[in-house]
Parts: structure tokens; C-alpha cells; sequence
């Protein structure tokens, strides 16, 4: 059931049919690209300027395929002499109001945290990409989900977020490189996208289909004060009062992502009785054991958060009436799960599956967690629940939209890919819950972030 | 008899108009005040204040956007060379200048430094060296003389603990991507109009594209010495400079943008590329 790439155009004379990337807006060309190398043409087709990297398995195709691409356009591309180089040059260029991106690795993004905890405080915005490996330490190349607190908890010192987006395909994570731009433009912030070594390193067909973001006007960017006033990008401020009224501002905007930006997906949910918890490619694993539980009877759908900040909490918090019980499965010792309870509050039981250092569960270890679950305690709850339950659509719920369903899997059809049959079918890209919450957020206020159209994406 | 008529009065000293007029953090007899003046003055001689960015370091001169009426971008401690090279790359029209002192530059952003020099960034480093980490108290730093008592080396410094101080602008001048390195101060008139040179000549560097550019400028910490300020002049002139001997130490200027090869485009090659620059 491995989606299977549509027959490309034939190449016009003389045309690299391996790197062309023509195809026209209406018919975008469909080829079959590695993870790194789509995001980091999909960062260029978003109009980024520079791209400021060094080397890192098993990020190392992203920082090659900008090093060839970035001159033929015309942008800046520098491999820098460490990541505390690369990231510091991105806060130099992105003062001066160009579109960064930087990318690494886990052990690279460590280096990177004092960057970002910098570029939160002087309100820089850049997009950060995290292409995780197994750890901690120097770890192992291959996939994990490790960062995850690094990732949506802070990198560096001081109160701060970031916005963190979680791709589960690589048409996916090209759509939101995008956005992180667009997030990053519109918050004044850096952005993460948080990938893992498969979605790094491993090719499917993606869709040419890119997004260029529209610029905004950056009144604070550095071009020499010609005919104007100085301008400073600076986080320092030895002032209590003043840094405490940078600090409510700071979590001013950081209230408006919140309230703003929420983006997950869903399948399977309107008749799930329990409910799996994944991001990026765990995520793909628990589509296999999904269809697999409900071949053998198991009601069970997926809850895929897109932004780990924010976190989809009250989706999770409207979800937890409707179902008996959830398993988060993360490719960790368990990150992510502790934001699933805080969002569920006691209301379900919330199971965890995960494995690490570059394990990979497989659908079956899962779907043995999900019959666990359903098995020990669950059981137990139905009837309590089932006097709880109100009858009719529960507010919040009613935008779990149900996706094309899959068909039903028997056990056992595994040999297309380690995750299964269905890890590889086309994920769909979901839209922010733009009309869930109001857009009337405190983010307005006098110094809130300038041009948000609260539109969807 | 005709009466002398006496002479128009003439404006022979001025504030620069890039210095703002505030008061500086700065303590009695901190020689930071005269180099922002220098720079300032080299800045307006060469019209370049409406076009430069410039990077402050972490350290006592953290505040020089305060002081200098420019653009400012503030780094990390040891990190504004990386942070310039990303405003140098992508403002190519731009002025682009670092200030860092001797812990920021010597000590923990060696690493930027060194790779901005190696790749020829065009961009002017001016590195203030007082021989200590005069914010946070007076401690060590790499450049701290043998034998010189700070907070953190209480009984002097040790060669056999602390080993030796780093001639940084000397490490610097090696690499051929750097086209001018000269090391001055501020202990005298004379000296300091001879860094002032310097300081021209570096910014002058960068207009002609001809590669990085360092003046180090030794100053004093009369506070962090534990001395006056009239002694910590003196101090400079008779003892600091046995160890950081002035001069100009590298000088590769005139030569342009180099060819991909690294070749000089003076010497037969090509017309040098960054002529927009000058």
C-alpha cells in the first residue's frame, strides 16, 4: 500500500530530470525526495536569504544541498566553524532583516541554545531545524524523539517559548517550513521544526508545491541609521522595572501563539474508543497499529499534535470526555506524555509506548500497548464513563475532522516498510483550529505582534 | 597705527557627533571613553556613521550602543564576529564593526574570531585589551600578566597554573585572510594618535575589500589594577607593553578581493570585485 509516485512530466531537453523542479502551479511535479534535501528547497522556495549551518549527521544533506543551491540563487550560504558560529551568524543576519534558516542536530542544538534564548530575548525571528538523533551525549545518528522537552520546554536560559512545528511526512515538513517562517515573521521569534532521522534520511514522493511567505515590514531591522534614528537589537536591560515590562510583553505574545496557533491532526476519532498519541514519525507507526486494532475490532483513532508549542491541551482536554483511554507512543522514554496528562487531568488512563537511543517501535509492539490498555483498567471505566458521557457533539470536538479512512489491515503485511503498511501513506496537512478560539487575543495590545490576519493556512 | 584685529576664534576640539552626549558607566580613568572617541572620529572623517552596524560585546563595553550613535546589534559574550559576519553577508552595502574586549575576543569567542579573520570577513575588529574581566570584578583573562594579581589570581598570575598571556593580535595576523592587524594604545598623545591611524587604516580595509581587520588597543582597568589612574597609565607605558609590544603587524591592504584560488587580484589578476564597497 506504499503510495507510489505519479509518472513525472517528461523532462524538457537538456533538463536534469533528477533535480529539475519544474511543474506548474496547477500540476506541481511529483518526485521522490530525501527529507533534508526537500525542506531545504522548500526553504529557499520560501524566500529564505541565508542559510548558516555546520556539519551534523544525520542533518549533513540539508547543509549540502543549500551549499550548491543557495549560490546558484544568488543567497548567502556559509558553513560556519561550529554551531555556536552558525547560529550567532543567523542572529547577525536575521538583525539585519533577512529570512534565516539554520539547521542541525541534537548535539548541535545544544550548542545553539544560547543563540536562541538571545534571539527570544532581542525578539530576532529565524527558523531552527532539528533533525534529532538518539542521545543524550553524541548519542547515536539514528531516529529518536529525545528533544522533545529541549525542543518545546527551552533550549536556553530565561522564560521564554518558541513556536515548534512537527512534521510526520516530508511533503509535510516542506509545507511547514513555510509556516515556521511565517510564525517567526509575524511573532518576531525564532521557530523550530522538529524532525528525526527518518524524516532526515528517508526519501518519498512529495509534491513540488511551495509556499513563499509574504514579507512584512521589519521597522527594528539594522540597515545603518541613514537619515533616521539608531536602532538596537539587544536583549540586555539591567533595569528591573524595564526587563520586567519586556518580560509581560515577551509572555503577552507568547499568550497570542497559544491562543493562535494550535495545529494537530486527526484521524479515526469521531468513533475512536481509545486514542493514540503521536507526533512526527511515531506517528506513522500508530497509523499501522490503528488499522491494525480496528481489523480485530479495537476502536481506535489518532491524535497527531503539529505544534508542540503550543500544545493542542484543550483538544486533548475535549477528546478525554468522549474516549475510554489514550497511549502516547514517542521514540523516547516518555516527553511528550507528560503534556498528554497534564491536557487529560485524570480524566483517562494515558499509557505510554516508546522506545530509544534509535529504536524504533514497531506497529505490533504498539498495538500490544493499545490491547493492554484497553484490557487493564479501561475496562473497568466504561461503565463510569458511559453514565458521564453527555449526549451530543462536545464542544471542541466537533473539528476533529474525520480524514479518508483507511482500509482495514490484516496483521502481518509488513513487508513494504519497518512501519508497516500504512506508516507511508500520504499524510494530510491539517490547517490551525483558526475558528476555535477567538482572534481578539492580548496580542494586540500596544506592542503585539503587527499583521496577523488570523486566516487560515 | 593700524590695530591688530585679533584672530576669528576657531573651533580646534569638539564632541564627534556619533558620540551621544550621555554619561558613561565607564569608571574614573577607564581608557574605553577614549577609544569610542577615536573610532567616532574615524567613522565622520570617512562619512561612514549613516551605513555602519555595529556589534557590541558582552563585557564593560556592552553598553557602547548607549555611547555611539549607530545601529548596534548586541552578541552573545565572545560571539560578535560570527554575529557581524552574518550582517556583513547579507547587507553588502554595509559598514559593518565589531568592539569586544579581551575575555570576549581572547578568551571565549577565540573561535569566532579566529574563523572570521581566516575567511576574510570585511569587517573591522576593534579589540580593547586591558589584561582583565573588569565588569564582573577584576578577574583573570587570557591576556592577564605574568605575575598580575586579579580576584581570581590572588597571588599573582602563575605561568605553571595559568599558563602564558595570548598574543591574540599576533595569532591573528598569520592568517591571510586578514589584511590588516596593528596593535596601539592609549597611554599617550602620541600613541594615541598613532592607533587612531590604525583604526583608519582598518576601516579603510574593509572599503576596499581587501579582507579583515584587527587594531588592538591596550587600555587600562585602574580599578581592576588596583591603581590610580595616573598609575595605570604608567603602568601601561613601562610594563604592559613588554609583553604586547605596539606596532602595526600585519598590513596586506591595497591588495583587494582575492581571486577563488586565494591569489591577490593586485598582483595581475582580476579588478577586485568589492568595488561597490569602496
Amino acid at each position: 500500500m506504499t503510495a507510489v509516485p505519479t509518472a513525472a512530466p517528461t523532462p524538457a531537453p537538456g533538463e536534469d530530470p533528477a533535480f529539475s523542479l519544474a511543474g506548474t502551479p496547477e500540476s506541481p511535479r511529483r518526485v521522490l525526495m530525501k527529507g533534508n534535501e526537500a525542506i531545504a528547497e522548500a526553504a529557499i522556495q520560501a524566500g529564505c536569504d541565508a542559510y548558516f549551518g555546520y556539519p551534523i549527521t544525520p542533518q549533513a544533506e540539508l547543509l549540502e544541498w543549500m551549499a550548491r543551491r543557495m549560490p546558484e540563487e544568488g543567497r548567502t550560504f556559509i558553513q560556519a566553524e561550529s554551531e555556536l558560529g552558525a547560529i550567532n551568524m543567523a542572529l547577525g543576519a536575521a538583525a539585519a532583516g533577512a529570512r534565516v534558516l539554520v539547521s542541525s542536530s541534537s548535539p548541535g542544538i545544544s550548542l545553539m541554545a544560547e543563540g536562541m534564548s538571545y534571539m527570544a530575548g532581542s525578539e530576532v525571528p529565524i527558523v531552527l531545524i532539528n533533525v534529532m538523533r538518539g542521545g543524550p551525549g553524541l548519542g547515536s545518528i539514528q531516529p529518536s524523539q529525545s528533544d522533545y522537552f529541549q525542543a518545546v520546554k527551552g533550549h536556553g536560559h530565561g522564560d521564554y517559548r518558541v513556536p515548534v512545528l512537527a512534521p510526520a511526512s516530508i511533503g509535510e515538513a516542506m509545507d511547514l517550513v513555510a509556516t515556521a517562517f511565517e510564525l517567526a515573521e509575524r511573532y518576531r521569534t525564532p521557530a523550530m521544526l522538529l524532525a528525526d532521522g527518518i524524516l532526515g534520511q528517508a526519501m518519498e514522493p512529495v509534491e513540488l508545491r511551495f509556499r513563499t511567505p509574504e514579507r512584512l515590514e521589519a521597522p527594528w531591522a539594522l540597515t545603518g541609521a541613514d537619515g533616521r534614528s539608531p536602532r538596537v537589537i539587544r536583549s540586555m536591560n539591567l533595569e528591573p522595572e524595564a526587563l520586567e515590562e519586556h518580560n509581560l510583553h515577551l509572555q503577552e505574545k507568547y499568550h497570542a501563539i497559544a491562543e493562535r496557533e494550535v495545529r494537530w491532526d486527526g484521524e479515526r476519532l469521531n468513533d475512536a474508543d481509545l486514542v493514540i498519541v503521536a507526533y512526527g514519525t511515531a506517528a506513522r507507526v500508530a497509523r499501522t497499529a490503528i488499522a491494525r486494532a480496528r481489523a480485530s475490532g479495537l476502536r481506535a483513532g489518532l491524535f497527531r499534535p503539529i505544534t508542540l508549542w503550543p500544545f493542542p491541551t484543550d483538544e486533548l482536554a475535549a477528546l478525554a470526555q468522549r474516549v475510554r483511554g489514550m497511549l502516547v507512543v514517542e521514540l523516547s522514554a516518555g516527553q511528550m506524555v507528560e503534556d498528554v496528562r497534564l491536557a487529560v487531568e485524570g480524566r483517562v488512563p494515558v499509557a505510554f509506548e516508546g522506545r530509544m537511543g534509535g529504536m524504533v517501535p514497531s506497529p505490533d509492539e504498539v498495538l500490544d500497548a493499545l490491547r493492554e490498555l484497553d484490557a487493564s483498567g479501561v475496562s473497568a471505566l466504561r461503565s463510569r464513563r458511559a453514565r458521564r458521557r453527555q449526549p451530543g457533539p462536545v464542544s471542541g470536538v466537533e473539528h476533529l475532522h474525520e480524514r479518508t479512512p483507511l482500509p482495514d489491515a490484516e496483521p502481518g503485511h509488513e513487508a513494504l516498510s519497518i512501519f508497516g503498511d500504512d506508516a507511508w501513506m500520504p499524510l494530510w496537512y491539517t490547517v490551525p483550529v483558526a475558528s476555535r478560539r477567538g482572534h481578539d487575543g492580548p496580542g494586540r495590545g500596544k506592542r503585539g505582534p503587527a499583521g496577523h490576519s488570523g486566516g487560515k493556512r | 597705527m593700524t590695530a591688530i584685529a585679533p584672530a576669528a576664534p576657531r573651533v580646534v576640539y569638539s564632541r564627534p557627533a556619533l558620540l551621544t552626549d550621555v554619561s558613561t558607566r565607564y569608571c574614573p580613568g577607564c581608557g574605553h571613553g577614549i577609544v569610542h572617541r577615536l573610532l567616532a572620529e574615524v567613522l565622520e572623517d570617512l562619512s561612514l556613521g549613516p551605513r555602519t552596524i555595529a556589534v557590541a560585546p558582552v563585557g564593560c563595553s556592552v553598553f557602547a550602543y548607549e555611547y555611539l550613535g549607530l545601529d548596534w546589534c548586541e552578541a552573545p559574550h565572545g560571539r560578535a564576529p560570527a554575529v557581524a559576519t552574518g550582517i556583513r553577508r547579507v547587507r553588502p552595502d554595509a559598514f559593518v564593526l565589531t568592539y569586544q574586549g579581551d575575555g570576549d575576543l581572547a578568551a571565549i569567542g577565540t573561535g569566532e574570531i579566529v574563523h572570521a579573520a581566516a575567511r576574510g570577513e570585511l569587517i573591522t575588529a576593534i579589540f580593547v585589551n586591558n589584561g582583565i574581566y573588569g565588569m564582573t570584578g577584576g578577574q583573570m583573562a587570557p591576556t592577564t600578566l605574568l605575575g598580575q594579581r586579579t580576584t581570581s589570581s590572588p597571588t599573582g598570575r602563575d605561568a605553571r597554573d595559568a599558563g602564558y598571556p595570548v598574543p591574540m593580535t599576533e595569532m591573528l595576523a598569520v592568517l591571510p585572510g586578514v589584511a590588516f592587524a596593528g596593535r596601539g594604545s592609549i597611554a599617550d598623545p602620541s600613541s594615541i594618535g598613532r592607533t587612531k591611524s590604525m583604526i583608519r587604516k582598518a576601516c579603510e580595509a574593509q572599503l576596499h575589500g581587501d579582507g579583515f581587520a584587527v587594531v588592538e588597543v591596550l587600555s587600562n582597568c585602574p580599578v581592576g589594577w588596583g591603581m590610580t589612574a595616573t598609575e595605570s597609565i604608567q603602568h601601561l607605558k613601562d610594563v604592559v607593553v613588554k609583553t604586547y609590544p605596539l606596532g602595526v603587524l600585519a598590513d596586506r591592504t591595497g591588495r583587494g578581493r582575492p581571486t577563488a584560488e586565494g591569489g591577490s587580484p593586485a598582483a595581475g589578476g582580476p579588478a577586485p570585485a568589492a568595488t561597490k564597497e569602496g
